[in-house]
């Protein structure tokens, strides 16, 4: 279970977003939408302090604590928790796409190699790049370098996957080979939260639809009922502007 | 004008490089402490440690921003006067101090541009996994950051080597010094300068080719 409790973020004094509470089960597959600029990356880099959170209380699984308080062991312990899918991948470019996977069982979890490369041998099948073991990011197409960095983070066995917007820096052609792949851990109930502009992945696979806009969640509801009865104005003006006609 | 004595010449190829371990002693060695000293530097520089950072400032302007002969006379005729303890200092360990303090000065700021230019996104991403600072730095940014710093290193190498040849200058006989030697017995400085230089040329030119291939073996991870 993830939790955050009043979590604030300012730049320079400038607030991106205040407050913000959110809760998700094990297993919970949440996406959140809304337009640019309106702190959805920020609060999800927030979540495994890739940005440092300036107040609230951050849960993830058996550990918790205040943010304003967290020490180093603290926020190690939490990436090991959290894994974040980026959106342009942010491969190790010195590091096969096996190595890829292997490098935080191995560095992190303290696996011996042998075990470590094993594992990820399973993951590149279950993502499908098995033939491309050996091969380096450069390589690699952008969708088959995205599935690896999906697949660096099923490594990290985390209790929740944060994905900041892991289809918007890939040619058409290869979205959905990723999106597919995101369908499948979703069906597996990896628990998830994934800030895209993907609405019919939100619509099929969310199990909550959080719509957020100037820092602030505007509204959440199942996609059923967000996308076909939103409450706020503010809600309804985006999904017009994101939505084909047809489709609310 | 008298023509090319080639007979002298090629003479003399043999009894110079019988000099030239000396050379290469002094360039391996001054490289394998510029190298540390550089390394050193460059951590400071780009973690902005703060005391630590304007000396290493101050140290890479003061050997970037005066020529290495003077740092040489500096460390060999100078100092000694200063510190007693230093009298003892021989040439060859005041050259390969002073190649060590001066190219240290010249790659620290390379070896800092390479660990900036790693793609900055890598480094959130092995943070993201919960590598620590340290193991970031092990496992993907410096062996990244020895690609891109690597053409330039070998290029202070080369350089390096040349300058060896000041050294002649602190009364070392090496390369430099046993040609100047000869060439004062035999009044032949054409043909003695001649040979030296194409001594030089050549060791530098299979540095050049060894530098090629090991760009090509580093930079086989990122071709497409």
């Amino acid at each position: 279970m993830i939790e955050l409790k009043g979590i604030t973020k300012r730049f320079d004094d400038q607030p991106v977003f205040e407050n913000i509470d959110l809760s998700l089960a094990q297993g919970e597959i949440i996406v959140v939408i809304g337009p640019s600029g309106t702190g959805k990356s920020t609060l999800l880099r927030c979540i495994n302090f890739l940005e440092r959170p300036d107040a609230g209380h951050l849960t993830v699984g058996d550990l918790s604590f205040d943010v304003t308080r967290a020490t180093t062991r603290d926020i190690l312990a939490l990436r090991r928790r959290t894994a974040f899918v980026f959106q342009n991948y942010a491969l190790f470019a010195n590091k096969t796409a096996l190595e890829n996977i292997s490098e935080g069982m191995i560095v992190v979890d303290g696996l011996p190699k042998a075990q470590a490369h094993a594992r990820a041998r399973e993951i590149l099948e279950r993502i499908g790049l098995a033939d491309k073991a050996d091969a380096y990011p450069a390589s690699l197409s952008g969708g088959q370098q995205q599935r690896v960095g999906i697949g660096r983070a099923m490594a990290a066995n985390a209790e929740v996957i944060l994905f900041d917007e892991p289809t918007s820096a890939l040619d058409p052609e290869w979205v959905d080979e990723v999106l597919g792949l995101m369908k499948q851990l979703a069906a597996e109930r990896q628990t998830m939260i994934v800030v895209t502009h993907e609405m019919r992945f939100a619509r099929d696979v969310a199990d909550r639809v959080i719509f957020m806009d100037e820092g602030r969640i505007v509204e959440q509801a199942p996609p059923s009922e967000l996308f076909h009865q939103p409450r706020d104005e503010r809600t309804q003006r985006f999904l017009r502007k994101v939505l084909p006609q047809a489709t609310v | 004008m008298h023509a090319l004595d080639v007979d002298y010449m090629l003479g003399l190829v043999p009894i110079l490089l019988g000099y030239l371990p000396l050379t290469l002693e002094m360039a391996v060695a001054g490289m394998a402490c510029a190298l540390i000293l550089a390394c050193l530097l460059a951590v400071v520089r780009v973690r902005r440690l703060r005391f630590l950072n304007a000396l290493a400032m101050l140290f890479i302007s003061f050997f970037r921003g005066t020529p290495l002969l003077v740092q040489l006379f500096l460390f060999y005729y100078g100092l000694p006067q200063l510190l007693a303890f230093l009298v003892a200092i021989n040439g060859i360990t005041a050259t390969i101090m002073g190649l060590t303090l001066h190219f240290s000065a010249y790659m620290a700021e390379s070896i800092r541009a390479a660990i900036v230019g790693v793609d900055r996104s890598q480094t959130e991403a092995a943070l993201s996994i919960g590598m620590t600072q340290g193991q970031l730095m092990r496992r993907i940014v410096l062996p990244q950051a020895t690609r891109i710093a690597t053409p330039t290193l070998m290029n202070y190498f080369i350089d390096m080597i040349k300058a060896t040849s000041l050294a002649f200058t602190l009364g070392v006989t090496e390369l430099m010094g046993a040609t100047q030697k000869e060439a004062a017995s035999s009044f032949l400085y054409f043909e003695a300068f001649l040979v030296v230089a194409i001594i030089y040329w050549i060791i530098v030119e299979a540095l050049s080719w060894l530098q090629r291939r090991l760009e090509v073996r580093l930079n086989r991870a990122y071709q497409r």
